[in-house]
């Protein structure tokens, strides 16, 4: 059977983790390997890294940090923020990430799904949907909305009808972000979660608002979830990824626990 | 030094990579002359069977990995590498090396919550001993990404199963070839093992092992 997986979120800005991440233990700061190298060990199933680097010339800075990692850890990892066509998404998959999660540029211009799946296949392409509730409408009949710039732009979109669209412009999994529920730490948006993830035939991964363990426990039960991305909630140490995995395991979730 | 061959199948640097980790030497080819050369071969492969068998005709290495099989030097096929060696693949109904019979197949799925691809981890049960499978625990869980699997007309080319909906093959071997429909390199301490004992291998299977190859 098919283990539920635990993916860690790291984000980083010029090749630093981003300073919003405070660790516990200090010395780590800035040494984002270092870090995804500990997670690895600590039985995270994925990494996935969020690139907020704001100026485009340090956008290869990037590249040097995914050779770095894919020399480190051996599962898979993938990397979104700022990727804009097949070019971006090959040289990283060329320095070693195993996927690439696309958002904004996608919502802008949806072809660019099909380029991406076209040139890397589609189990490396993630599409990476960030939603907020909105009022049923008519354009609007699931009651979710697709958002852009970090969840300010409202979009039109309807949630449902995205997840199904990138499914079939070739999208291999999809990230539902929800931004109502995105650091409140008090659960995944599950009503979401459930709605795509029963709608989808690829995996679905459960994103934003993760606590406690029970959180996590929820996403994959009530949630349906075939994933769930967490940040905070061992960046702070206050889990660690081999913890969470024994409580899901004492609830009767399969993940995996040997590593 | 182990040589890893290329037909654009996708991710050779991670089997690199991870063959760096467990401190052996790779090199990357994709001619003929430098494959007859290897002495012990790792044939990866992410992507589809069609194009895969495509280049492999095209350049001549298909025919070349034959002749080390014959040879006796040991194979380790990975993923679309597990498939290409059967007969044929459903996928785009390709013909394809035949160094085991059998043919590679798409998931049918009865129950429909259960997704495809197969994507993530899952256990691997030897179903038959295997040098490579040496170790490998209950709890050992390796990373699939695949919506085809190898499925070998003969039990005894069977060495282990994963479940999805039911049991399919995710180790096949024959002789000094073995292959796994899963990613070591990408599957954690579990999988730099498998690797380990894959440099070590001498090619041999034990003796109780089925050896009902027809022809």
């Amino acid at each position: 059977m098919l283990s539920k997986r635990l993916i860690v979120c790291l984000d980083v800005r010029d090749g630093k983790l981003a300073k919003s991440i405070k660790f516990v233990d200090t010395k780590d700061i800035g040494d984002p390997v270092q870090k995804a190298r500990q997670y690895y060990e600590d039985g995270a199933d994925e990494l996935v890294f969020y690139d907020i680097t704001a100026s485009q010339k340090n956008r290869d800075i990037i590249l040097d940090f995914v050779r770095a990692v894919a020399s480190q850890i051996f599962i898979p990892f993938s990397v979104g923020g700022g990727i804009r066509s097949v070019e971006d998404a090959t040289k990283l998959r060329l320095a070693g990430a195993d996927k690439v999660n696309i958002n904004t540029a996608a919502v802008k211009r949806k072809e660019l799904i099909s380029e991406i799946a076209g040139a890397i296949g589609s189990q490396s392409t993630i599409l990476s949907m960030d939603v907020k509730r909105a009022k049923k409408t008519g354009e609007i009949p699931s009651g979710y909305e697709i958002v852009i710039n970090d969840g300010i732009t409202p979009t039109g979109i309807d949630a449902l009808q995205w997840a199904k669209l990138g499914e079939k412009l070739g999208a291999g999994e999809l990230v539902v972000n929800s931004i109502d529920a995105d650091g409140t730490k008090e659960g995944y948006e599950l009503a979401l979660t459930r709605m795509i993830a029963n709608n989808a035939g690829i995996p679905v991964i459960a994103s934003g608002g993760a606590g406690k363990p029970e959180h996590l426990y929820e996403a994959f039960s009530a949630g349906h979830a075939d994933a769930a991305l967490v940040a905070s909630i061992v960046h702070y140490g206050n889990y660690t990824c081999r913890e969470l995995k024994a409580y899901l395991q004492n609830r009767g979730i399969k993940v995996r626990n040997s590593f | 030094m182990i040589t890893i061959i290329d037909y654009g199948a996708g991710n050779i640097g991670s089997v690199q990579r991870a063959c760096a980790e467990v401190g052996v030497r790779t090199v990357v080819v994709d001619t003929p002359a430098d494959i007859q050369k290897a002495e012990r071969i790792i044939f990866p492969g992410v992507g589809a069977a069609p194009p895969a068998m495509d280049t492999l005709k095209q350049k001549g290495s298909g025919a070349a990995l034959k002749q080390s099989f014959a040879a006796g030097v040991p194979i380790l096929g990975i993923c679309i590498g597990a498939q290409v060696i059967l007969d044929s693949s459903e996928e785009g109904k390709t013909p394809c090396l035949g160094l085991i019979p059998g043919k590679t197949v798409r998931f049918k799925l009865q129950d429909k919550s259960l997704k495809i691809p197969h994507m993530g981890w899952n256990a691997v049960k030897t179903v038959q001993p295997h040098p490579l499978l040496e170790g490998v625990g209950k709890e050992d869980e390796f990373y699939f990404v695949h919506s085809y699997y190898p499925q070998p007309d003969n039990r005894g080319n069977i060495y282990a199963v994963t479940d999805y909906g039911g049991e399919f093959c995710s180790a096949l071997g024959y002789k000094n070839l073995f292959a796994v429909q899963f990613h070591p390199e990408k599957s954690g301490r579990p999988g730099l093992q498998m690797l380990e004992r894959f440099v070590k291998w001498d090619g041999r299977v034990p003796s109780n092992s089925t050896d009902n190859r027809s022809r």
